[in-house]
């Protein structure tokens, strides 16, 4: 019986993440084997855990716009309404897929100037898709009879809506979600290049400075971050999952 | 007889308006980084064209609003792209002085929403064609011969990003060859690596979950950091074993994009041919054992074929996800159309961006179509095959 033992190691995983950003001079000793000619081991430009915390408030808001904008536009091609939609919105989303962050990130620099806001929208362009895609999927495969069924007990278009169809398809859709923050979370490291405040600020004063301790501590983090993160959400997916009577997904 | 909208056309007719009318069609800058003037249609181009444009832009605007004939609104979108796609070009010579070279005429805001507005009404018809697979890559290639012809006349030449291009021609070239190279062979190299894997993975079951947990972690760490850490590993490599140095591995450059690649690749095509294995129906596998195929067999002839497109669709996932992030690998020196991204960033000029960006989402774009051509024409056959 090991079931324990992913739990032990995520919260291992939570307390060294967490005494990293808020006490990084006491693993001064483990990176400094990585710097040369006596560079400082640990980030010195800026506070690890303010990067961090504007690091992951760039994700949520880029997240919580892309999950609004994807979710009304499932809906809405799913509506007998916008029916005529669906098809090329379809086409739509996988064109946009091919559309590299990168490039999505230094296009909107002359429209809106450098910082946070280009990062914030190539993560919210690219954070749309994968919720789309699984918010599309959810509504239009929900079964037939269920369907059947509440249109017979007389609830109105609205009341299928939100009593059936969402709380239905929300395995799925948070499926999507959870994808759309784990790309985001180490896209946001790119927007450091043009002078968001992210993690990628450590990570790229590494590259620039031949700083290896840097570049690890960058990336440790947010990988740290990915993993947990996409642990909590699988979480409350296998239980949403569960409440809706579908069992393990 | 009463009119009747088309809803996808209200939408792209209110674009077009607003474009058209109220957004500026190109920017004209004294030199290539300072602030731009925007300049309408009819400041941007010679006394006829510029109403003759806005006559093409009002007149597709009108067919994609009313309920019309497919084959109409495929015209209506070919046409307006072509006058907008070489009208832009007589925008650039119009609005430069001439004999001066540094003046700089771009698109603008509007000219892109027009493109926008246009490509979604092309787009919404080919989709209701419902083309066949080698109907698509006919399509991507006229369109891919529309633009060489266009470069090839020389009627962009004026713009800014073709300027740029001017100046630096030997190194796109040499560049680009260095990112196909790079999003390519690491794809190989993925494909050599993780088919088998996969197929272990497939075969062993307590293999599994630890093979795709691993390849998922390294999916989790940044790329910009990835590139980065295997600067170290690699410098060692090529310092301390005999022969790496001659065959091109160094800590910085190419080697370790092509590897941190390499990495990112390997979950998509292990874990498709996991799951394009797993699915192959259990009846296939009964029969063929039933038949006295070995082991071998069994995988060659039955299992993989019937997996094929699942694996594809996994290539596929990778080849677009490279051809991405191989812009990054010019952060660490490894060359590739990230160059000319970066560089225009730091000179805040915004033409030399569009030098990198155009042709790396152009390439994921042909790769995208292509792929997906591949994987429908693998699957059809396959389904074809079945009731035989």
């Amino acid at each position: 019986m090991k079931a324990w033992l992913p739990s032990l190691l995520r919260l291992l995983l939570v307390v060294l993440l967490v005494a990293f950003v808020t006490n990084p001079a006491l693993f001064e000793p483990l990176l400094k084997p990585l710097t040369e000619n006596g560079a400082p081991a640990i980030y010195n430009q800026g506070s690890l855990l303010t990067l961090t915390l504007l690091h992951l408030r760039t994700v949520l808001i880029a997240t919580v716009a892309a999950t609004i904008v994807a979710v009304a536009l499932a809906i809405l091609v799913t509506r007998p309404a916008g029916a005529e939609f669906l098809p090329l919105s379809r086409s739509l989303v996988n064109i946009g897929q091919t559309f590299p962050p990168v490039a999505v990130l230094a296009l909107a620099v002359p429209a809106v100037g450098f910082g946070e806001k280009p990062t914030l929208i190539a993560l919210f362009l690219y954070g749309l898709l994968p919720i789309f895609e699984n918010a599309l999927t959810a509504l239009t495969t929900l079964p037939g009879n269920v369907m059947e069924a509440a249109r017979g007990a007389g609830m109105t278009a609205w009341q299928r809506l939100v009593k059936v169809e969402l709380p239905l398809s929300a395995p799925v859709i948070l499926g999507g979600i959870r994808l759309s923050v784990v790309i985001s979370l180490a896209t946001a490291t790119i927007g450091s290049t043009v002078a968001a405040k992210t993690l990628g600020e450590v990570i790229i004063a590494g590259l620039l400075s031949n700083n290896l301790a840097f570049v690890l501590q960058g990336g440790l983090i947010v990988a740290a971050l990915a993993v947990l993160i996409y642990d909590g959400l699988s979480a409350i997916e296998r239980y949403t999952a569960r409440r809706m009577g579908q069992g393990a997904v | 007889m009463t009119l009747r909208f088309d809803k996808l056309g209200v939408v792209i007719a209110a674009i077009a308006a607003y474009a058209a009318l109220l957004a500026p069609f190109a920017t004209f800058r004294a030199n290539r980084i300072v602030p731009g003037q925007a300049r309408s249609i009819l400041e941007a181009l010679p006394s006829a064209t510029g109403p003759l444009l806005l006559a093409i832009v009002i007149a597709g605007a009108l067919i994609a609003l009313l309920k019309t004939p497919l084959l109409l609104r495929l015209a209506a979108g070919v046409v307006a792209l072509a006058a907008l796609a070489i009208l832009i070009g007589t925008a650039g010579s119009f609005l430069t002085p001439a004999g001066n070279t540094f003046a700089r005429v771009s698109p603008a805001s509007g000219f892109w929403l027009l493109i926008f507005a246009f490509t979604l009404l092309l787009a919404d018809v080919l989709t209701r064609l419902d083309l066949s697979p080698w109907a698509r890559v006919g399509v991507l290639i006229a369109a891919a011969l529309a633009i060489g012809l266009l470069l090839v006349s020389r009627q962009w030449d004026s713009l800014s990003i073709l300027k740029e291009y001017a100046n630096r021609a030997d190194s796109f070239w040499a560049e680009g060859a260095k990112h196909i190279t790079l999003a390519l062979g690491s794809l190989a190299a993925a494909v050599v690596v993780g088919l088998p894997l996969g197929i272990l993975c497939h075969r062993v079951e307590r293999l599994r979950a630890g093979v795709l947990n691993v390849l998922n972690i390294i999916q989790t760490i940044p790329s910009i950091a990835l590139f980065g850490l295997l600067i170290a590993p690699l410098g060692w490599v090529a310092t301390h074993v005999p022969g790496a140095g001659a065959l091109g591995i160094r800590g910085i450059g190419t080697a370790p994009a092509f590897v941190a690649l390499f990495l990112y690749s390997l979950l998509p095509v292990v874990a498709n041919t996991v799951v394009g294995l797993a699915g192959v129906p259990r009846a296939a596998n009964d029969a063929a054992r039933g038949m006295g195929m070995t082991d071998r067999q069994r995988l060659f002839d039955v299992e993989f074929p019937l997996a094929f497109p699942v694996i594809l669709t996994g290539i596929r996932i990778v080849l677009v996800q490279n051809i991405g992030l191989a812009t990054i690998a010019a952060l660490i020196g490894g060359g590739g159309f990230g160059v000319f991204v970066f560089q225009g960033v730091g000179q805040t000029a915004m033409d030399l961006v569009l030098l990198g960006a155009v042709p790396t989402v152009a390439l994921a774009f042909a790769a995208a179509i292509i792929l997906d051509a591949i994987i429908e024409m693998t699957s059809i056959r396959r389904h074809e095959a079945s009731p035989a």
